[in-house]
């Protein structure tokens, strides 16, 4: 695991891993190697989210490489001409790198919204590097993670990137998913 | 450090690097917001760093549903080859600490690029004004000694005004004049950085205050507009440009992007009324 200690993280040096712990924890998927996902329940401050970057993908090969970011972020950041009030949410964005060429599953984050901290510190990593990755982001207005919340993802599952996994196609594209999820220690209120 | 878009990268020798300070109001970057927009500059290339919050988004800059697709960073560099002007933007914060590292890297790269000279646009705090500024224009210039050989005259004729020095000890000694450029961010780091190494450095900045800063964006850019000349000016006529170089006529045709969009918030819900 890569372990960062910054003030969000109060997790002290341990092996034992509890799921009420920041962490940053890497999966494998058994049935198809290739196949790694990183799930992120804590936030990474925003000096150290380049380390983070370059620890991580320091140790993933990048031909073939293809990274899929799922986000969460509250609707009331969403810049729109309407009121977000009126918006049925919860709802999905996407952004993508240059060399991303597969489909999206959703409509493409509009301009002028941005994307920051973790996602977009990959985000822009691969747009640099020239690695196909694609971020979607859920626009929501629930503060803890809920299952209506989880269903607006359902698209994704239907996408080339994942359909692989089921049907366990041999391709050379190794695909990196990191879950990222906002959670309660990360209070919008103080930033 | 600078990664080209593709290939080996641009040659940039003899080039006109234009960039921002973040400073008050963000003048300066929305200043150059404009003249890419304008300009219709091609993106060449990222200035990839740790020295700035990360954040990303679609063409800020688009025009149509074709162009708008183009994902964007925080630090992306822009080339007129026409003009020679090759222009860095900077679209978030620096982290904590990372003033000096930047500067660093920047001036290494200018430096390695063989860049001509650099000018840097930025602002300062209105309200530190001393009395004498508070009357007359709210523009101001520096220029390194390397530059002030080469432009220091032009300068002169354009009548512009040079950022005054102030006391280093007011009250008490007011012999020793320091340079002092509250709100400006980088931009004295990067002078006086740039004055040691014999770079040729410019800085235009505009004293102005938190708010609705696109009138002083826009009062930025003419004033750099006076300078270079990268749009023809109201009653300027050149008949020696090819329809190729055909380039927006007036100095109020500064094209805003589309990204200056929702500025100052969503639409409001009609429930509220």
């Amino acid at each position: 695991a890569v372990k960062l200690w910054n003030e969000w993280c109060r997790t002290s040096n341990t092996t034992n891993v509890l799921p009420t712990d920041s962490f940053c924890l890497f999966y494998r998927l058994i049935s198809d190697p290739t196949v790694l996902l990183c799930q992120c329940s804590c936030y990474v401050a925003e000096d150290q989210q380049f380390q983070w970057l370059e620890k991580v993908f320091g140790h993933i090969r990048k031909e073939g490489l293809q990274v899929t970011i799922l986000s969460t972020c509250p609707v009331a950041d969403y810049k729109t001409q309407e009121s977000t009030l009126t918006l049925p949410s919860p709802f999905l964005k996407a952004l993508k790198t240059k060399e991303f060429k597969e489909q999206v599953c959703c409509p493409l984050l509009e301009q002028p919204n941005i994307v920051r901290d973790l996602p977009a510190a990959v985000l822009s990593y691969c747009q640099v590097w020239q690695i196909p990755a694609v971020l979607y982001q859920c626009y929501t207005d629930v503060i803890k993670l809920d299952t209506v919340t989880i269903e607006a993802f359902k698209p994704l599952l239907s996408s080339e990137t994942l359909k692989n996994l089921v049907k366990d196609v041999s391709e050379s594209t190794k695909s990196l998913k990191k879950l990222l999820t906002t959670n309660e220690n990360h209070n919008n209120i103080y930033i | 450090m600078f990664v080209p878009c593709e290939g080996g990268g641009p040659d940039l020798q003899g080039f006109t690097l234009l960039m921002p300070a973040v400073s008050v109001g963000n003048v300066g970057q929305l200043a150059i917001d404009l003249v890419i927009s304008t300009l219709r500059m091609t993106k060449i290339g990222y200035f990839y760093t740790d020295c700035l919050v990360p954040m990303v988004g679609n063409n800020p800059y688009a025009t149509s549903n074709e162009n708008s697709v183009e994902l964007s960073i925080n630090a992306e560099v822009y080339s007129l080859p026409s003009k020679k002007l090759v222009v860095l933007q900077i679209r978030s914060p620096f982290i904590k600490n990372k003033y000096r590292p930047f500067c660093q890297a920047l001036l290494s790269w200018v430096e390695s690029s063989k860049c001509a000279r650099v000018i840097l646009l930025s602002s300062s705090h209105a309200y530190q004004r001393d009395d004498e500024q508070l009357l007359g224009t709210p523009l101001r210039y520096l220029l390194t000694p390397a530059l002030e050989k080469a432009v220091g005259g032009h300068m002169q004729e354009l009548k512009w005004k040079e950022m005054e020095k102030i006391a280093a000890y007011p009250g008490i000694n007011d012999a020793e004049k320091v340079l002092h450029i509250p709100g400006g961010g980088i931009t004295k780091l990067l002078f006086t950085e740039s004055c040691s190494k014999g770079i040729q450095m410019a800085v235009l900045l505009k004293f102005c205050s938190e708010g609705d800063n696109i009138p002083d964006a826009f009062a930025l850019v003419n004033y750099l507009n006076e300078w270079l000349q990268l749009i023809k000016s109201k009653g300027s006529h050149s008949t020696d440009i090819s329809p190729e170089q055909e380039i927006p006529d007036t100095a109020s045709q500064w094209k805003i992007p589309s990204s200056w969009r929702l500025l100052f918030g969503n639409g409001l819900p009609p429930a509220l009324f």
